[in-house]
């Protein structure tokens, strides 16, 4: 499979941070890429690597093998779903959507007619008259799609794209974007802070912390099997125990994460770990609650349906032995 | 029992005030309001219809009486060649210092808006400033004596063995003369130095309302620096263009000093507005003279806005 995008040891420092450093990473054509991290983790920097508006200090970028160190923004194939969708206010949806196409001299009839396709794709049929002040925060997102894709980019890029939206419109806004990636073959890579955006829709994911990649892989293997404490931490909200608890558990002595949803209660006579439950949350298709085990609290689910328990009961808790999962401390 | 901190009625004429403020923002709006459209509207547009009354009457070319009598004679005068060429050379003065302005001031507002930071901006906005905190007067003196005959830049082309080139400027018909302390050039030069701030602080705050995502937009969508910077910097910044040079414009329209001091004894019209009014007694004449620049500030502001100068607001 071709590489989209390659970085090779890229670092990116700003005076003393080092916003990017000796990064490593593969986006392969076609892939729905995600790159997640807390804010300051460097993943929107990696993407202004990618997109040209920022210069690596070390390291080397390849886009479908091209060394781009020297190339400017305007002359790679790449697009790019701006944050703040940065529409040109001075113009209208459908110049905004045909800009790309005009400042490749593309004829007027023949941008207003693919800017008016791109439109239809993202549902905006219609509206290339409006001014981009007129439109809607699900709106403007959309026209910020459509005048990327309508110059058919080897790699979109997007930062943060759906970060303003409410909770409504971002569910709907993931589902089109994956659909449309599908359809339309295109690497996408996606910046994000959400681990449930990054899971849902991505291929592969990178997980970004203070400039370096901890761990890359499919959303199963990075929930499932997270490589370090902080992907354990940051991914879901997963219980992650030191090593002396997890021998006390049952496990190897080292760092280990117990997903919340793989507890299972018991009754306490029988169990071999119990404790009194501390809080409890109430989730709607989940109750979420604390068990103290001395020393340590260990979050769980009770799923909808079945009765939670109660503050200051003793619970028993089990689990699988492969739920246990190891890794390293950083 | 602790006192209990309740709402209490309110205590003085003061707190009765803020009170009655509080439930009534108009109250608030109408204090903050009369002063100020007291002065304008009284003191300013009166005094400004009072002058535009002016123009409609006439003098009496025997007696040099004013007669009240609505007339557009006085309008009629400005056509006359001797005030037409008046009007002419003002006209053009103003579109050239403000076309220069803006070529001049672009550069630095750009730098200042996308660039300076901290102790950067600091230096800027004194840079800026800085010149106009001395007195007008004494800038455009101190200008009279640099481009005297006898003056600095004489001194620098000729210690560059550059006099030909100086000598070649002066002897441009209409814009040269014996010196540039004498010649358009030389007007030219000081309205565009005492002017610049004017120009450079408005553009450097539009382009300061402009993100920088816009311009990295730009270029991520394939165009180039220069395609950049005609198809959206300049649009973006058109607003604060244009509010500088209404400045730069109007201000050169109207001073009577700096041609009188720098330059030939060629009047402009500040200068022919004070000549009517004062010895010459022609108050509707100068009067007369004065709505010109009102009309072409007023055109030029709507052909602006018809250009769509204003959209981005």
């Amino acid at each position: 499979m071709t590489t989209a995008v390659e970085f090779q040891q890229v670092s990116r420092h700003f005076g003393a941070v080092r916003a990017v450093d000796a990064v490593d990473l593969a986006v392969a054509e076609g892939e729905f890429f995600a790159m997640l991290g807390p804010s300051g983790s460097g993943k929107t920097t990696c993407l202004r690597l990618i997109a040209g508006f920022e210069r690596p200090s070390a390291g080397h970028i390849e886009i479908f093998g091209e060394a781009v160190e020297g190339l400017p923004p305007y002359r790679r194939s790449v697009n790019t779903v701006f944050q703040d969708y940065a529409l040109f206010p001075h113009l209208n949806v459908r110049d905004n959507v045909a800009y790309g196409l005009m400042v490749r001299k593309v004829g007027r009839a023949e941008r207003g007619r693919q800017a008016e396709a791109a439109l239809e794709l993202v549902k905006l049929g219609g509206y290339g008259d409006r001014r981009p002040g007129q439109l809607s925060g699900g709106q403007r997102q959309r026209v910020a799609l459509a005048r990327a894709l309508v110059n058919k980019p080897r790699v979109l890029l997007l930062d943060e794209p759906l970060g303003a939206l409410d909770l409504k419109l971002r569910e709907q806004m993931q589902e089109e974007l994956k659909a449309l990636q599908e359809t339309l073959g295109i690497t996408f890579v996606f910046v994000t802070h959400d681990q449930g955006e990054a899971l849902s829709m991505a291929d592969r994911v990178a997980v970004f912390n203070e400039g370096k990649v901890v761990q890359v892989g499919t959303p199963q293997d990075i929930y499932d099997r997270p490589r370090t404490r902080f992907v354990a931490d940051f991914v879901g909200s997963s219980n992650v125990l030191p090593p002396e608890m997890t021998r006390r558990l049952g496990g190897p002595e080292s760092w280990a994460s117990l997903r919340p949803e793989a507890i299972r209660l018991m009754d306490p006579a029988t169990a071999r770990i119990s404790g009194p439950v501390v809080s409890i949350r109430y989730l709607g298709a989940a109750t979420r609650f604390t068990v103290d085990l001395g020393g340590i609290s260990l979050a769980a689910l009770a799923p909808a349906g079945s009765v939670p328990p109660a503050i200051g009961e003793t619970v028993g808790l089990a689990w699988d032995a492969s739920a246990l999962h190891g890794m390293e401390a950083q | 029992m602790v006192d209990a901190v309740a709402p209490t009625a309110a205590q003085g004429l003061v707190a009765r005030a803020s009170d009655l403020i509080w439930r009534r923002p108009r109250v608030l709006l109408f204090l903050l309001l009369t002063p100020p459209t007291l002065w304008l509207g009284i003191v300013y547009l009166g005094a400004l219809g009072a002058l535009l009354l002016q123009s409609f009457f006439s003098i009496d070319e025997f007696s040099g009486l004013i007669r009240y009598e609505l007339t557009l004679k006085t309008y009629g005068e400005l056509l006359r060649p001797s005030n037409y060429d008046i009007i002419i050379r003002t006209v053009s003065m103003a579109a050239a210092v403000t076309f220069a302005s803006v070529v001049v001031a672009f550069p630095v507002a750009y730098f200042a808006a996308r660039f300076a930071r901290g102790r950067w901006k600091a230096l800027f906005y004194l840079g800026v400033m800085l010149p106009l905190w001395s007195s007008y007067l004494v800038k455009v003196y101190a200008w009279k004596l640099i481009l005297a005959k006898e003056g600095i830049i004489t001194w620098i082309f000729e210690g560059l063995g550059l006099m030909p080139v100086l000598d070649l400027m002066l002897a441009i018909p209409v814009i040269g003369g014996n010196s540039l302390s004498v010649s358009y050039i030389g007007t030219f030069m000081v309205f565009l130095y005492v002017w610049l701030p004017f120009m450079i602080l408005p553009i450097q705050a539009s382009l300061e309302r402009v993100p920088a995502s816009l311009l990295e937009a730009s270029s991520d969508l394939g165009a180039s620096p220069r395609q950049t910077l005609f198809t959206v910097t300049l649009p973006l910044a058109l607003p604060g263009v244009i509010a500088g040079s209404i400045f730069t414009f109007s201000l050169t329209l109207g001073d009577y000093i700096i041609p009188q001091i720098i330059g030939s004894s060629r009047l402009f019209i500040g200068q022919a507005v004070y000549a009517h009014q004062g010895t010459a007694g022609n108050i509707p004449l100068a009067a007369a003279f004065t709505v010109v620049p009102i009309v072409i500030m007023g055109f030029y502001l709507w052909m602006a806005k018809r250009q769509g100068a204003f959209d981005a607001l």
